[in-house]
């Protein structure tokens, strides 16, 4: 594998994560449960298909056969999606997308602040910018992780549930295979299995100050994401993101 | 073509006619979301803009509303390049900016560089009475930039322009 197709694939697990993810928070536009945090949800959802865009646009551009950013988004199939199995899940309750916030926001604040030394300026300008943001997603859905743990008895009900039912999705986020061992010897990459003790710790931390339980890490893990292999709800979430370009590929607007 | 092409100092001042769509009082050079302009070896003007948030949606404007004054001005051939080798920082913003983001109402970011992890400690003035007895209501405001506080001494809500 040259490191010219390794970044391409690399850039576009990072944009896959984040476009996704971005839908789902997307979609509690208008829905939130109380205003400031529908536009904080908003926000966020903002953040990350931005970031996804400037993603795109230089994966587009690595892998130099005439594609454009909204070509990637728009046009490839649920197979060709590199994302985790983490982020496509339905939106679910508030407090299952505050679950999943704060176990992706965690894990892609520490995955940024280890490529602050990357060898590629343009992704490393990228991360640096992007990992200001995940800092307040990370605080933001603590907060409520705490908030609703240590709550009512129904709010930690539900909120322990949500952890409980994401905990098989999180072994994903540490995935690696040949992509990630090219562009680690080209100084690229990091190896994310150096993360994992401090994601633990982090997401530990929160979870005893909210009362709630630590799930067990021996239970089955999902995997499957990053070679194309997604969930049935990967598909309808396409569905509705691409439908708009599918139907009119030329429009520009 | 013009004849002659506007020095550089020129050219910043004409950028410095372009407002931010967001916050009119400002405009995207005090912002400091213009980062670069230079001749190329062909003499072709090149600016160099970068955004404030990732997901920031003013910047095709500001991109738009850039090119638009370009061509205003007389310029046919430039480029407009989105530039990540900076991270924006509200430390770029002059003085100028924060006391003209004061007098429109928005708390300007305090000068100490701060990370996320504080925000709700810090003390942020009202823009309005000046009072120190405010609160942080969400970390999340209108935009990207603004995280939204409530004063408690003129009981207005007021905007602060998050650092970053």
């Amino acid at each position: 594998m040259t490191k010219q197709e390794a970044l391409f694939t690399y850039l576009l697990r990072l944009a896959d994560d984040r476009l996704i993810l971005g839908h789902r928070l997307s979609e509690w536009c208008g829905h939130g449960p109380v205003l400031e945090e529908d536009i904080a949800l908003a926000n966020m959802a903002l953040d990350n298909i931005g970031h996804a865009t400037s993603l795109l646009t230089y994966a587009a551009e690595v892998e130099d056969k005439g594609r454009n950013e909204d070509q990637l988004a728009f046009f490839r199939d649920v197979r060709e999606y590199t994302n985790i199995k983490l982020v496509e899940l339905p939106k679910g309750d508030f407090g299952f997308t505050i679950a999943r916030q704060f176990l992706f926001s965690t894990f892609a604040m520490l995955h940024y602040e280890a490529l602050k030394d990357c060898a590629d300026p343009q992704l490393k300008g990228m991360t640096a910018k992007a990992l200001k943001e995940y800092r307040y997603h990370h605080r933001h859905s603590k907060q409520w992780i705490i908030r609703l743990g240590d709550g009512t008895k129904e709010s930690h009900e539900r909120i322990q549930k949500s952890i409980n039912d994401l905990w098989m999705y999180t072994n994903e986020l540490f995935f690696m295979n040949e992509v990630d061992e090219v562009l680690i010897s080209e100084k690229i990459a990091v190896n994310l299995e150096k993360l994992r003790s401090d994601w633990q710790k982090l997401v530990e931390e929160t979870l005893k100050e909210a009362t709630l339980e630590i799930p067990d890490y021996k239970q089955y893990m999902q995997q499957g994401g990053r070679n194309g292999i997604h969930t049935e709800h990967l598909g309808y979430l396409l569905g509705e993101m691409q439908q708009l370009p599918r139907m009119y590929p030329e429009a520009q607007w | 073509m013009i004849d002659t092409m506007p020095s550089i100092d020129q050219v910043w001042e004409f950028l410095s006619e372009v407002e931010d769509p967001e916050i009119p009082v400002l405009n995207v050079v005090e912002m400091g979301i213009v980062r670069k302009a230079y001749y190329d070896d062909n003499n072709k003007l090149w600016v160099h803009i970068t955004p404030t948030y990732s997901g920031c949606p003013a910047m095709t404007a500001i991109e738009m509303d850039v090119r638009a004054k370009l061509f205003e001005k007389g310029f046919k051939e430039f480029q407009v390049k989105t530039d990540f080798s900076e991270i924006w920082t509200t430390d770029w913003m002059t003085h100028e900016a924060q006391r003209k983001l004061k007098e429109y109402g928005i708390a300007p970011p305090k000068a100490m560089p701060t990370n996320a992890e504080e925000l709700g400690d810090k003390v942020i003035p009202c823009p309005w009475c000046d009072s120190l007895e405010t609160a942080l209501e969400s970390e999340f405001g209108s935009t990207a930039c603004k995280a939204l506080f409530y004063c408690h001494s003129c009981h207005q809500p007021f905007e602060h322009f998050k650092c970053i």
